[in-house]
């Protein structure tokens, strides 16, 4: 090697690691401010005499039904700070999302890697992977005018904003995370796999179901807890298709507000060092430390799964 | 590979982009004399203010004026952070806010009255409904009254519809007719008043307020204050004062603002301006 490459490859090496530096340093650093944002909860008098970790999840109001008694109405001349309304909104719409999304992302990876001709996958795969790139405010404006319409006129809903409504346009945004996933992770299985079960005379589909799928079920599993992640942090399909109400309410068919559509909708008109600004960012916080932990769990999963096929198949 | 190549463009796109904003801020110093004079507020009066700055524009040749929305509440703290040179609301400020406002830009803030708009409750064209009592609008939107039937209406639940809190029709709404109560958290809030006309406009059980000038496929309810006689939204009745539900709309600036804010604010009360209030859909203040 001359000496001008040698230069070269030791300059391009420097700016490569500081490129990945500064990506670590920023997220530590969004964290750092969004975490130094929610402290006044815990240390200002002020902020805490309106909003603490006991208003944000304790019982709050007396009524009858649940919907009455934890309430977030933190613009009222009465603050009102619970964020059960929200947490569960967030709950539902992912549940119903992922509900959605697993099965079909799942399905959909095993015909395309073990049923569909080579010149159909190439087809296949690209197109889901299109869907990731359609931005959510899209998805949210088709479930806002079309999908809402549609669902109510064939279920007859009272509201044509709910749980269901939103989880399933989460759903489109779901299905090729859990799609692109799990077929990494079934093109992954080794061949010898596949020819040990049609050895012992397994179809097609008892080979895929029985024997692929299971070993490739860390990166199903992977791909699920990933979808979990983006479905929590989710905002605009949300914020369009969800109706936005705070309401305490385990019914799907009742109307959604998430924790990250709360942020996006009030962060605009909130004043700057108030109660209301903290539990915002708590809120923040809050999804921050949920989709870190569940992004950890699935990249662990991941690596988990790869030393075992590396290991098996040597 | 795959991973240090998407690295390396993130960082080489965000270099580009730190690269056009230096590039920008340069160019907007030079033409000192052309600053745009920004606007930002109330999502009720978006269309009135592009509306002005246009006309604004072609008469003054040289001048740039840029309208944004966001909501009231955005706008008027967007006044009080100095990011822009006036707001609009369609809410007097409160005066905490002109408190901080002064303090914050080192000079009084001027209020200045623009247009007079309706505020109607609309329905599902289909509803059986002509008019309601505030007290009847009151129990609906606090959630006292689930079913249409409740209020002489056919047996169906009642579907709310609000705007978020940021929203200066929020503010006016929970103000005047919910005599500062709180809304039932059953209220969807939707962002802009169009984004509740449209809601409206799809669900038959329905109901949802907003600008009269935006109802468009949905019918305007009739409003009675305390004992007195309905009154239906229209021009006449907004400017002479009957229809209970109006409301002045403002701009806010600081008394020190340059001479292009104070300029185009005495624009906007001219005759010709005034006229264009009236063409999207306001009502001009001197009929008063």
């Amino acid at each position: 090697m001359n000496r001008g490459r040698r230069i070269v490859n030791a300059l391009m090496t420097g700016v490569f690691s500081v490129a990945g530096w500064v990506a670590i340093v920023f997220i530590f650093l969004i964290f750092l401010f969004t975490f130094k944002e929610t402290v006044p909860i815990f240390t200002d008098p002020e902020v805490k005499e309106e909003a603490n970790l006991h208003k944000f999840f304790a019982e709050q109001e007396k009524g009858e039904t649940v919907s009455d008694r934890y309430i977030w109405q933190p613009t009222s001349d009465r603050p009102k700070v619970s964020l059960w309304p929200i947490i569960l909104g967030t709950l539902k719409a992912t549940f119903v999302g992922l509900l959605f999304a697993c099965p079909v992302g799942v399905a959909a990876a095993v015909f395309s890697s073990e049923f569909a001709p080579a010149k159909l996958r190439e087809v296949i795969k690209p197109v889901i992977e299109l869907l990731a790139g359609i931005p959510s405010v899209v998805m949210g404006f088709f479930a806002l005018i079309v999908l809402a319409t549609w669902l109510q006129d064939a279920f007859g809903f009272t509201y044509r904003l709910n749980a269901i409504n939103a989880g399933l346009a989460l759903g489109f945004a779901l299905v090729p995370i859990v799609y692109t996933i799990s077929e990494d992770g079934l093109s992954a299985v080794p061949r010898s796999y596949r020819e040990a079960a049609y050895a012992l005379g397994a179809s097609r589909l008892q080979t895929a179901l029985s024997v692929v799928l299971p070993a490739a079920a860390p990166a199903v599993f992977a791909s699920f807890v990933l979808a979990f992640g983006r479905a929590i942090g989710e905002t605009m399909i949300l914020l369009m298709a969800g109706g936005n109400a705070a309401l305490t309410s385990f019914s799907l068919l009742d109307p959604l507000r998430t924790l990250s559509a709360t942020i996006a909708a009030e962060m605009g008109e909130v004043v700057v060092g108030s109660a209301h600004y903290s539990a915002l960012f708590f809120m923040g916080t809050l999804l921050f430390v949920i989709t870190f932990i569940s992004n950890t769990i699935g990249t662990w999963v991941i690596h988990g799964m790869q030393r075992r096929m590396g290991g098996s198949a040597s | 590979m795959k991973l240090v190549a998407r690295i390396v463009s993130t960082f080489i796109l965000s270099l580009a982009v730190i690269a056009c904003g230096g590039r920008e801020q340069t160019s907007r110093s030079n033409t000192g004399s052309n600053k745009p004079l920004t606007i930002k507020g109330s999502d009720t009066m978006v269309i009135l203010g592009q509306r002005l700055a246009e006309e604004y524009m072609k008469k003054n040749p040289g001048a740039v004026v840029q309208v944004n929305g966001g909501g009231s509440g955005t706008g008027i703290a967007a006044l009080i952070n100095g990011t822009v040179d006036l707001a609009q609301s369609s809410r007097a400020m409160k005066d905490d806010e002109k408190q901080k406002a002064a303090k914050a830009r080192g000079s009084e803030i001027v209020e200045q009255a623009v247009a007079l708009d309706g505020l109607a409750v609309f329905v599902h064209n289909t509803n059986p409904l002509q008019s309601l009592s505030i007290a009847q609008v009151r129990d609906i939107f606090q959630g006292k009254v689930k079913n249409w039937n409740q209020i002489g209406g056919p047996d169906a639940p009642v579907v709310l519809y609000g705007r978020e809190s940021s929203s200066g029709t929020y503010d006016y709404f929970r103000e005047h007719v919910l005599a500062k109560g709180d809304f039932a958290p059953a209220v969807q809030t939707l962002q802009g008043t169009a984004a509740i006309i449209n809601a409206v406009g799809r669900d038959k059980n329905g109901i949802g307020y907003g600008g009269i000038a935006y109802a468009k496929d949905v019918r305007p309810l009739g409003i009675s204050d305390e004992g007195k006689a309905a009154v239906a939204p229209s021009e006449a009745t907004v400017a002479d004062g009957t229809y209970p539900l109006s409301r002045k709309l403002f701009f806010y600036h600081s008394q020190n603002a340059p001479e292009r804010v104070t300029k185009f604010v005495q624009w906007t009360l001219t005759p010709e301006a005034q006229a264009l209030v009236t063409r999207v859909g306001y009502f001009p203040l001197n009929q008063q």
